[in-house]
């Protein structure tokens, strides 16, 4: 089986990390070889997979050692649970220095040190919430990524970015091979949500791959610093990662996405009641001007 | 050849805008002018200080190389680190011929370059720890240093560098001036901005260093060089004609100059600006601030510099007066000399510049004593108001060119024809290939000085022996000589 390279994009808190780490184990179980590229400064990507606080990173090393020059492979790639191997891009402190150069930095070097073996069948890259440069757009670049899930669910702004991570993969698609493969809803319990997400999918071109629900034992797995899958296979939700593993490696639903306007998503809230019809009159009236008149 | 015609210049600009697309004809054409004595603004016949076009091979550089290059760099006590990658500092270094007395290494810096040297972990993480450690370094192995500027390359503003932070910290620990400057090269049109970015910053870091502090005795003569950058030993010839008739040159800015003669500044009686276009901004501020006046002067060619001294005498009291006279007196039988060796050979001669700062006006004067006319000039980061002060200097019907591109200038070498060209080195090979004696009006071509009196010597020299060198005569284009083996025998071998 030929290499497949999908990023994992989504709003900030979403549970992208959460997601892909118990997808990945799942993909694992199933008997593929899986690699996870965190592509986030806060390097949280992997811990589950690793047992550890957080991994030592590419960017670290390299400023250790002098240059990523001086690294090598084995210094920077952890294995953990059923031999996934693990990556963390890294970065700096929140306020200080370019982290997006850092993702460019520590792709870079993951390929021309042949990280991507033949031997692996899925590389997952885990990005930080919002594409805010060239940097983060770095795993949809040509030859790199070519499927992308969007993490989202039922709630506004989850929406909102959904919608707005696929206008970003469109200027990509039109130049390159990365395709859109799906939305993944990770539920937040919000009204008609599986529903919602369908409806938002089939606008921009795509499908809801599947539906998370909302299960505690992924918090109490967390706090062991495990998946779900490995501290509690038998668990309700491991079968919800597992299902989402193999729709995932018997997707063949890549598709250049077809983002909405503002107004249509706002549009399709309404229909669904999360936002009101917006009353045009109240716009930038404070309570205490509303209350004259 | 005869000089060109009102209308004949105007249709030679339409002619080379011709080439052109549609925008860039449009664009182009504001930058190009007639020139026409009696306007009072320049804005009534051309644009300056714009963005340049892609692809027209500009000669401008950029907001760091205005910033480090001209106005900080030649401050010779302090060390100036070109804060990012290893490049812009260290193919920017010593090329300048700015001259200065010292111990290069010891206690001045001058031609070194000191750089942070940017590795991918410094974009990624971030520049301020080396910086400042780069900083204590230098404290150790150069202690002689009086002062510390940063200097921004690009990097710097995109990955928001706190300099002014690492700045304030290490001004504490060593106690000497540190100066974070802005300079960040993709900031502006041209060189241009990093002139005010780096004025700024001396407002802001420098010149209230002394405020309230009157240990410095002062006298009622006391004056400041502002924007002589003593390139050949400019400022140097410049020093000694003010010193003669009678006034103290506190500070000298930056040409030779010192962070100490900077602070001193603002005791200073007037402030006497040389290079207006890179600082008339601090004069300004002097002037609002410390209620010092300031004026230009010029001191290219004998007729200008008697000028300027009478003008700068005309602002103290009869024994500076006096002193300009004597000093004028004193030289004239030297600067005759001068005009009387080199007139004959020069009279007559066409000249077109283009040039940076100041001296695509102020040179005219110097090149009219030897008999010379500029038919061209024009400014590669000028603003409006150094065309305002170009209009009165260049005849009627001569040609002026802002920003001017790589084909517009050789195609008005072709048609004007000047017997000489002044500009960069980046003009230089170009124009001599087509056979037109040039010389370099930036570097002064590795000579000078050309200010002052003494200063003029040199430039009739310079203009002479560029012009009338034999060399000239043994350039035959192939076309045109009668022995065609020769050409034979070139293209067969």
């Amino acid at each position: 089986m030929a290499l497949r390279q999908c990023a994992i994009y989504g709003k900030g808190g979403i549970g992208k990390s959460t997601t892909t780490q118990n997808l990945v184990s799942a993909l694992a179980e199933l008997g593929n070889s899986v690699m996870i590229v965190g592509c986030d400064p806060k390097a949280d990507s992997t811990r589950l997979i690793l047992h550890a606080k957080a991994q030592t990173t590419i960017m670290s090393l390299a400023a250790e050692a002098g240059s990523v020059e001086d690294l090598e492979l084995e210094d920077v790639l952890k294995a953990g649970y059923r031999g996934i191997k693990c990556v963390e891009s890294g970065g700096p402190e929140p306020g200080v220095g370019c982290a997006g150069r850092g993702v460019i930095t520590a792709i870079n070097f993951l390929e021309e040190e042949g990280a991507y073996d033949d031997e692996l069948d899925f590389v997952f890259y885990d990005v930080l919430g919002d594409v805010v440069c060239g940097g983060f757009a770095m795993p949809i670049r040509e030859n790199k990524a070519q499927e992308i899930y969007i993490v989202c669910s039922g709630e506004m702004m989850a929406m909102y970015a959904a919608n707005n991570i696929a206008k970003g993969i469109v200027k990509y698609a039109n130049s390159g091979s990365v395709r859109l493969a799906g939305l993944i809803c990770n539920s937040r319990e919000t009204a008609r949500e599986d529903e919602l997400i369908s409806a938002l999918a089939a606008k921009i071109g795509t499908t809801m791959i599947h539906f998370v629900p909302r299960d505690n034992v992924v918090q109490r797995a967390e706090i062991r610093r495990m998946t779900v899958i490995e501290y509690e296979p038998t668990a309700k939700q491991a079968e919800e990662y597992r299902q989402l593993a193999i729709k995932i490696r018997d997707n063949k639903n890549f598709v250049i996405p077809t983002p909405i306007t503002m107004d249509e998503l706002e549009e399709l809230m309404m229909e669904f009641g999360i936002i009101d019809d917006v009353d045009e009159s109240i716009v930038g009236k404070t309570a205490a001007e509303e209350a004259i008149a | 050849m005869a000089a060109l015609t009102k209308e004949e210049t105007e249709a030679l600009i339409q002619e080379v805008l011709e080439i052109y697309p549609e925008q860039a004809k449009k664009d182009r054409a504001k930058h190009l002018a007639v020139n026409d004595q009696s306007l009072e603004k320049s804005n009534k016949c051309i644009t300056s200080n714009r963005k340049s076009l892609p692809g027209v091979m500009t000669i401008r550089g950029c907001a760091y190389a205005g910033s480090k290059g001209v106005v900080w760099g030649p401050i010779k006590d302090m060390i100036h680190i070109s804060h990012g990658p290893v490049g812009c500092g260290q193919y920017s270094r010593a090329g300048r011929r700015n001259y200065y007395v010292g111990t290069t290494g010891i206690n001045t810096f001058g031609t070194m370059n000191f750089t942070s040297d940017f590795q991918e972990k410094d974009i990624v993480f971030g520049g301020d720890k080396k910086l400042a450690k780069i900083m204590n370094e230098i404290e150790e192995l150069f202690p002689l240093n009086k002062g510390i500027s940063i200097q921004s390359e690009c990097p710097i503003g995109l990955i928001g560098d706190d300099i002014e932070a690492v700045a304030k910290k290490a001004n504490k620990e060593i106690g000497k001036p540190v100066v974070p400057v802005r300079c960040e090269g993709f900031r502006g049109v041209s060189q241009s901005l990093g002139h005010h970015i780096a004025n700024d910053a001396i407002r802001d870091w420098v010149l209230e260093n002394r405020d309230g502090d009157d240990s410095f005795p002062t006298t009622p003569y006391d004056v400041a060089v502002i924007g002589d950058y003593n390139i050949g030993g400019d400022a140097w010839a410049s020093r000694t004609l003010l010193e003669e008739m009678g006034l103290r040159v506190v500070a000298q800015w930056s040409g030779d100059g010192t962070i100490a003669e900077m602070e001193k500044t603002p005791k200073v009686k007037l402030n006497l600006i040389h290079c207006y276009r890179s600082m008339n901004y601090i004069a300004r501020h002097m002037e609002e601030k410390y209620k010092i006046p300031w004026i230009e002067y010029n001191f290219f060619g004998p007729t200008k510099i008697a000028e300027s001294l009478r003008k700068i005498a005309a602002l103290f009291d009869e024994t500076i007066q006096a002193g300009a006279e004597r000093v004028i007196a004193k030289y004239e039988a030297e600067y005759d000399a001068v005009i009387a060796k080199y007139k004959p050979r020069l009279q007559g001669k066409r000249v077109m510049l283009y040039i940076g700062g100041l001296r695509p006006r102020h040179v005219i004067g110097a090149y009219e004593d030897l008999g010379m006319e500029v038919v061209g000039t024009g400014y590669e980061f000028g603003h409006n108001d150094d065309y305002d002060r170009t209009i009165k200097e260049m005849g009627n019907a001569t040609l002026i060119y802002d920003d001017v591109t790589g084909y517009e200038f050789e195609e008005f070498v072709k048609r004007v024809q000047p017997d000489l060209i002044g500009s960069g080195v980046k003009e230089k090979y170009i124009f001599q290939k087509m056979g037109v004696p040039f010389r370099q009006m930036h570097s002064w071509d590795y000579s000078g000085p050309y200010h002052g009196y003494d200063g003029f010597a040199i430039f009739a020299r310079d203009m002479d022996m560029t012009l009338n060198n034999p060399c000239w005569k043994q350039v035959k284009v192939p076309w045109k000589t009668d022995d065609t083996s020769k050409v034979a025998v070139a293209a067969g071998a």
